[in-house]
């Protein structure tokens, strides 16, 4: 097989954002994907069974969905399970598409706050990248927001609908932070792409292609100016030569082929759980700990957002079912104060409802809606008019929390699969009981009752950051501040990995911004990428 | 039909399950999830949990003793109770698809105040909202730290 210019595993937000952006060189360029396209006409809420696939196909739990394209994690250490999606467009095929930025106090933690370390870059060096992806990605928002610098979504906000009001108005009487959350859904028209229609089920695909997934957004131009992207390919190895430089990739076909891609640059795009994996996967010769793994930290300082949920019920009927699942944010407790008893802090965002059925799943397992007799009344009487606050953490980086290898456990095509070692440390406790308790205040004043708690929400891992992560120190981080790693001068990190602590928000706009940020320092270096 | 994997023995025991979880309801005009078209929907939609569903049943025949059939209405209805109680994965599994069975027939649907269509492509009106409520927060000095 024919050597490429650059071979990226991974087709997300990331490895789309990549092969976009390096398009433009005219290397060849090949990308690997170890799932397959998707078709709108196939996402849940065509049919009527929209709900049911949830918990099926479309669950947000590769241990559950178990689609041939997914590879099982042992998370059974961690109290936060891991969730992802396997297919052209990565996570963003399922994500809620609520799209803060970090802030720029994100990127200087230990400046400001004495803990973890500083990031090698900023957030005005992202600034650019931000805009640049979200004309990109077509983001919803709107301008002014107090909590952020000066910046302007390209789109008007997502309706506020009724359940937004009541929390606005909630929010004012506390005098307490809120703003329309920044989204990645297209509010009009926007590069072909039609308008939401407030399907409301969102999550698991976007039939009328609002959301901007990958797969619809960089992926369409990507391979319009030359990219080739292979599915259902899944990456075995990395290999390497005698000097350690990476020499390409080794993968499964669709048929099951053992196949050799050889490649002057490997770029890895596949998630803070997939990439350690397969470094790790990827040991031996020059590299016996794992490829780019001579610091030993490769899989470690893993980071999720702990996350929590305070829900309630008022009389009025809310949005339920219809709409985005998530209208608001507030970042009232986002920046550090010393007096709460925690460093570094959290975003709120508000649920506007849950599914019909749905809601009628969880009331019975509360005991809320019985078995026989008084089912259907009480089925009812729960049904449409719950909200909620929901607690997204800033997790710090701790070496003790990992990705490592399962010794027994291996994906369809025998490849050993992730296991996940992960404790809540005290000062995300303090932080998610504080949310939890400050959640309680805003649901009580909008009016809530009957108001249950989960914390931490178990299938919650849905942002993996932190397990190969960006420094100018060799023996404390796996990449370089432009996502070279520092042991293998052709081999480039460009997924969630490289955090060098997580942000208290939704990590994926800063995976993009930093993915195009390295695809520009790779075009501007390419005459001497490997010095 | 023969099912693809539950015997005709858990079958019945299934469809006594189904309606020990849902019953008719007079009031609403309602079949129970035993009715033909919702249990062979719920029939046709078991095969991602097979394993759960092989299980629970297990275990709520074994929870039943002589078996659900021949159980009598307060014999059920207290297995039912015991059941629920006790909320283990599997029995869990099997009442979640029993839920989602029945609450997207027509006729349930309907009686919801709801469409009985799919979510696309029609979606949903929602309200605009008056963003004018987010004046106090427009007024607030900057929150972000410059590190700079």
């Amino acid at each position: 097989m024919d050597t490429v210019d650059v071979l990226i595993i991974g087709s997300g937000a990331s490895g789309a954002a990549v092969a976009w952006s390096l398009a433009e060189t005219r290397m060849r360029i090949v990308c690997l994907e170890q799932g397959e396209w998707q078709k709108p006409s196939d996402f849940p809420s065509t049919g009527r069974d929209w709900e049911a696939r949830r918990f099926s196909d479309f669950a947000s739990s590769p241990n559950q969905r178990r689609r041939a394209s997914d590879y099982p994690v042992n998370d059974d250490d961690s109290p936060i399970k891991v969730v992802n999606f396997n297919g052209v467009g990565g996570g963003t095929v399922m994500f809620t598409a609520h799209f803060p930025r970090l802030h720029p106090s994100d990127f200087r933690v230990k400046t400001l706050d004495g803990v973890a370390d500083d990031w090698p870059i900023d957030y005005f060096t992202l600034e650019k990248f931000y805009a640049l992806n979200d004309r990109m990605t077509g983001v919803s928002g709107m301008a002014g927001d107090p909590a952020y610098p000066a910046h302007e979504p390209p789109m008007p906000p997502l309706p506020m609908g009724r359940t937004g009001r009541r929390i606005g108005e909630a929010m004012n009487r506390l005098g307490w932070h809120w703003w329309p959350s920044e989204a990645a859904i297209a509010t009009r028209e926007w590069e072909g792409r039609a308008a939401c229609i407030n399907i409301g089920h969102c999550t698991p695909g976007c039939a009328q292609g609002a959301k901007g997934s990958t797969d619809i957004t960089y992926w369409p131009l990507a391979i319009r100016a030359g990219v080739e992207l292979r599915t259902n390919c899944r990456v075995r190895e990395i290999t390497h030569d005698a000097t350690g430089m990476a020499t390409g990739a080794i993968y499964y076909d669709r048929d099951g082929n053992e196949v050799f891609q050889p490649a002057h640059v490997v770029v890895v795009a596949c998630n803070g759980v997939g990439t350690p994996r397969l470094l790790l996967n990827s040991a031996g010769g020059k590299h016996p700990d794992g490829l780019a793994n001579s610091s030993g930290m490769v899989g470690r300082n893993l980071m999720f957002h702990p996350w929590a949920v305070v829900s309630g019920y008022v009389e009025e009927k809310l949005d339920g079912h219809r709409g985005s699942p998530l209208c608001l944010w507030s970042q009232e407790f986002y920046e550090s104060d010393a007096s709460r008893g925690f460093v570094r802090g959290y975003e709120f965002q508000f649920g506007r409802g849950v599914q019909v059925i749905t809601e009628g799943i969880q009331n019975m397992a509360l005991g809320r809606v019985p078995w026989g007799e008084g089912h259907h009344e009480a089925f009812r009487h729960w049904s449409g008019r719950r909200f909620s606050v929901e607690v997204c953490c800033e997790d710090l980086p701790e070496e003790h929390n990992r990705v490592t290898l399962d010794p027994v456990l291996v994906d369809g095509h025998g490849v050993p699969a992730p296991k996940i070692s992960y404790r809540i440390s005290q000062n995300s406790q303090a932080m998610l009981s504080h949310g939890v308790a400050h959640g309680t205040r805003i649901m009580e004043a909008a009016g809530a009752t009957d108001l249950s708690i989960t914390c931490p929400v178990p299938v919650a891992g849905w942002h993996l950051l932190g397990t190969c992560r960006m420094g100018t120190d060799p023996s404390r981080s796996v990449v370089n501040e432009w996502g070279r790693c520092h042991d293998v001068k052709n081999l480039f990190i460009v997924d969630g990995s490289v955090f060098v602590t997580s942000g208290g928000v939704n990590p994926t706009t800063t995976i993009q911004a930093i993915a195009l940020y390295i695809a520009d320092q790779m075009k501007q270096r390419l005459a001497n990428l490997f010095d | 039909m023969a099912h693809p994997f539950l015997s005709d023995a858990a079958v019945d025991d299934l469809r006594c399950l189904a309606a020990m979880i849902i019953p008719a309801s007079a009031r609403f005009g309602l079949p129970a999830a035993d009715d033909p078209a919702i249990f062979a929907d719920l029939l046709a939609s078991l095969d991602h949990d097979r394993i759960e569903v092989e299980a629970g049943l297990a275990h709520v025949r074994a929870k039943a003793g002589r078996g659900l059939m021949a159980l009598d209405a307060a014999g059920r209805a207290a297995l039912g109770r015991a059941l629920q109680a006790e909320g283990t994965a599997n029995v869990a599994v099997l009442s979640r698809l029993v839920m989602l069975a029945y609450y997207r027939d027509d006729r349930v649907v309907r009686s919801l105040g709801l469409e009985p269509r799919a979510p696309f492509p029609k979606g949903h009106e929602m309200e605009a909202g008056d963003w004018s409520l987010l004046d106090p927060v427009r007024a607030r000095r900057p929150m972000w730290r410059d590190p700079r």
